[in-house]
């Protein structure tokens, strides 16, 4: 009896030991992202000893990298650009897998099937002759764009569809023979019930479309239209050494990913194996 | 009967309204340069001048290509390295955040921030970690492990340059692969660890004969997930790798990045479209053996 419960005490050491190992190692590249970005230059990579704060913080790369580049503008574009595009696909893919869901019409599994297709197509196949279909339509340099590109994936409706077919018929039905129309089901009936899955959907469009980078790199040129990515990435080859700034401005554009993601993060779990695990 | 027709198409007509936003966004900037795709690998076009035809010619260079051959190459190494890795960290960070422990929100919020972090961001970080002369990394190795000053890894060029990809890759997803196989552990019944445990089975038993069989599905579609993942590697290369303006050489090109550099750069647009069906034909292959793989499992 005495050796099971040393067992069990070991078995919760290893389990804690290897815990704090991971959470280290995830965390440890963040620490020191934040530690650097207060340093100068001249204290960034300074081992012996290590400092976490410096003696004199340099608070003020927080401010020089808003005039070093455009920051503000490149702040703008992203923060429009994620928002309208997450908008657009949340609006867009629960409308259409509603349909897909919980309605019988004509040509459905056609319809479906051009989804399904392409879900696993890697835009990387298609992304030279999408950009020369933009530039045709004008949109090259343009913002626009960039949501034309992201709003309307397969994967939203996918992923909205699979939750939807999990919510039973019998409420649709019931509210259908109260005289509710389909928007109205729609709209006071399923969203609300969709938490979970418009919460990973928004993670999932929010964090790619913030961190996209071959996208805008591609279409957004002139320095007006750059995103965050972009312009850091400008920033880090003109100013390689400027390491205080560049680890600022890195900072800087983490902050709001991840406090969308700590907001919606209850729901994540749960929306990952409501929709993503049945494929 | 009109009537019963008439209802029918009005029902018709709300479901397409629901449908119309998205499927014409859909078709218009998916559905069309993918038919776009297929048909410019069989042509010779700089994107101005008229088009010529140009039937396999395409195909066949690309069988002489050198720098395609070490983008497909390091591709599938950095795709080799990186699944097994991946595959392992993220279970068996799982497995431990599945367990009741002190904190175990923290934990699980915390091993998703590299995921959610711009690449971007945490890339630079990272070439001040792995920096070969100042970094702390090299620095510990040097001073601890009493590694010779011109012996140190030079981390991101030449053979090395793989192998950071492959630690970074791990380190950033395999938080997002952890919670797939969350979602697959607490699908598993208590019961059959009730009854593994009533035979005397021990840890590592319980992970053999129960865990493990019953996350046979998980496991398949998280791998199936990550290859098709690694194929479309190209900004971890680019950020970790890619000199001033972004250009990547020969020990570390990627497929993607060959696709990016003959269309936008060299403005071969049918020869990047061959690329890019070599890279369509490596994930279709995958997704073919992931359909008969989920009638198999499920």
């Amino acid at each position: 009896m005495k050796s099971a419960r040393k067992k069990a005490i070991a078995g919760k050491v290893i389990v804690y030991a290897i815990l704090i190992l991971i959470a280290v190692l995830m965390i440890i590249p963040f620490i020191w992202m934040l530690s650097a970005s207060i340093k100068s230059d001249r204290e960034v990579f300074q081992m012996n000893p290590f400092v976490l704060i410096p003696e004199n913080p340099k608070f003020s790369n927080y401010h020089d990298i808003w005039t070093k580049i455009p920051m503000l503008r490149f702040a703008e574009n992203t923060i429009f650009l994620t928002i309208v595009v997450t908008f657009l696909q949340l609006l867009t893919s629960s409308f259409a897998a509603y349909s897909f869901a919980k309605l019988e019409f004509k040509h459905k599994n056609t319809l479906f099937f051009a989804y399904i297709a392409t879900i696993a197509m890697p835009w990387q196949v298609y992304m030279v002759p999408q950009f020369i279909m933009m530039r045709k339509f004008g949109l090259n340099d343009k913002l626009l764009a960039i949501i034309c590109l992201q709003a309307f994936s397969a994967f939203g409706v996918f992923m909205m569809k699979q939750f939807y077919e999990d919510i039973p018929n019998e409420l649709c039905e019931a509210a259908r023979i109260d005289g509710m129309s389909e928007y109205r089901i729609y709209a006071s009936i399923m969203l609300p019930l969709s938490k979970p899955a418009l919460s990973t959907l928004t993670i999932f469009t929010f964090v790619n479309t913030w961190n996209d980078y071959l996208g805008p790199l591609i279409y957004l040129k002139s320095e007006q239209k750059k995103t965050i990515q972009l312009g850091l990435k400008m920033f880090i080859s003109q100013y390689s050494s400027d390491y205080g700034l560049i680890m600022a401005g890195s900072v800087l554009s983490l902050i709001p990913v991840l406090a969308v993601f700590l907001c919606l993060q209850k729901y994540f779990v749960e929306g990952v194996a409501a929709t993503g695990l049945k494929g | 009967m009109t009537k019963g027709l008439s209802r029918q198409k009005k029902r018709d007509l709300v479901a397409y309204s629901f449908i119309a936003p998205n499927f014409i966004g859909f078709a218009v900037f998916t559905l069309i340069p993918i038919v776009f795709a297929f048909a410019l690998a069989f042509l010779n076009w700089d994107g101005s001048n008229p088009i010529t035809f140009a039937g396999l010619n395409n195909f066949k260079q690309l069988a002489g290509d050198v720098f395609f051959k070490a983008a497909l190459k390091n591709t599938i190494i950095y795709c080799i390295g990186t699944v097994p890795l991946t595959m392992v960290a993220s279970l068996a960070l799982a497995i431990v955040l599945n367990q009741k422990v002190v904190g175990r929100g923290i934990f699980r919020t915390l091993s998703f921030f590299p995921y959610v972090a711009s690449l971007v961001a945490v890339t630079s970080v990272w070439k001040m970690l792995f920096h070969p002369s100042k970094g702390p990394i090299n620095n510990i190795l040097y001073t601890y492990f009493h590694v010779p000053m011109e012996q140190l890894p030079q981390w991101f060029t030449g053979s090395l340059v793989l192998l950071s990809m492959i630690l970074f890759s791990v380190w950033k997803y395999m938080g997002y692969y952890m919670v797939i196989y969350l979602a697959g552990l607490q699908g598993i019944s208590a019961e059959l660890y009730e009854a593994a445990s009533l035979d005397g089975a021990n840890t590592w038993q319980k992970f053999r004969y129960v865990t493990w069989p019953q996350l046979r599905s998980t496991t398949f579609f998280v791998v199936v997930m990550l290859t098709i993942n690694c194929f479309k590697v190209y900004d971890i290369a680019i950020m970790l790798a890619g000199g001033g303006s972004g250009e990547l050489t020969i020990s570390s090109t990627v497929l993607v990045y060959y696709i990016y550099q003959k269309a936008f750069i060299d403005w071969k647009l049918g020869y990047s479209s061959a690329v890019a069906m070599v890279l369509f034909l490596m994930v279709f292959v995958v997704t073919m053996i992931q359909f008969r793989g989920q009638k198999k499992y499920q």
